[in-house]
């Protein structure tokens, strides 16, 4: 099995690349991979606190939670990136990291595949 | 002990987005990789710009005047100042009718001595094939 780094910067609503990488990587965990995570820029936002789910807008949380709980995956945000955009530590859901942009490089070094989903 | 190297692609027009500022500032993490990775392993990037993305190398940028943020023509000055490999598509460059003259070729003014280099796409698509991964912004 091997170990795939996803990075992904578009924003949990106004975009579904987030949503796309959060379902690629849960199908790679089902597969038996670990996936890390990167989430940078816009889609920082996945790791604020007090998402609430509706039907017109993306939920991810659940199913972060998920991934999360079978220790094989691994979800980091860009701290400063989510400081600019006023999401604090204290603002971060559980389960989530923060880390600079050397974690992402560093989870590429050992990555056998790496997905740069990238976004606005 | 093994070296990675990393190629940020950069396509992105400058400031309609934040990818190419992201481009930069991940590839200038490079240097700092090293606290996560065992003695002797490195990150190489390698950082080309290329289609819409060559207008980041536009000279005389006033993000900081327009916007009230660095610009993208500091984020290119400091990776050149810490010595990344910059590569610019020739090809793009001719199609938007730029010259070297006006892109951003050194950082000599902040004391770099690494210069970008205006090279074919030929050698960009050389350089992703020799890549461990591909990042495109």
């Amino acid at each position: 099995m091997g170990k795939l780094t996803i990075g992904c910067f578009s924003s949990l609503v106004g975009s579904l690349s987030l949503d796309f990488a959060v379902k690629l990587a849960n199908t790679a965990i089902k597969k038996g991979h670990t996936v890390d995570f990167w989430v940078s820029g816009n889609a920082t936002m996945l790791s604020k606190k007090g998402q609430r789910a509706f039907k017109d807008y993306s939920a991810l949380m659940k199913i972060v939670q998920e991934m999360t709980a079978t220790g094989k995956f691994q979800i980091t945000a860009c701290e400063a990136c989510a400081e600019a955009r006023g999401y604090h530590k204290e603002d971060t859901l559980e389960g989530f990291k923060r880390h600079s942009m050397d974690w992402y490089l560093a989870s590429s070094f050992s990555a056998d595949r790496v997905l740069h989903i990238g976004g606005d | 002990m093994a070296t990675k190297k990393l190629a940020f692609i950069v396509r992105s027009m400058p400031y309609k987005t934040e990818a190419s500022r992201l481009a930069l500032t991940h590839a200038i993490a490079s240097q700092t990789v090293e606290i996560y990775l065992e003695d002797g392993d490195m990150v190489e990037p390698v950082v080309a710009f290329m289609g819409d993305g060559v207008l980041n190398c536009l000279k005389n940028q006033n993000a900081m005047g327009m916007y009230g943020v660095t610009s993208i023509e500091q984020h290119l000055k400091n990776s050149l100042l810490l010595d990344l490999k910059v590569l610019i598509c020739k090809e793009d460059v001719e199609r938007f009718g730029l010259s070297e003259s006006s892109l951003i070729m050194d950082a000599e003014d902040i004391g770099g001595e690494t210069k970008a280099t205006i090279v074919p796409f030929s050698e960009i698509q050389q350089e992703m094939e020799t890549s461990n991964h591909l990042l495109f912004f």
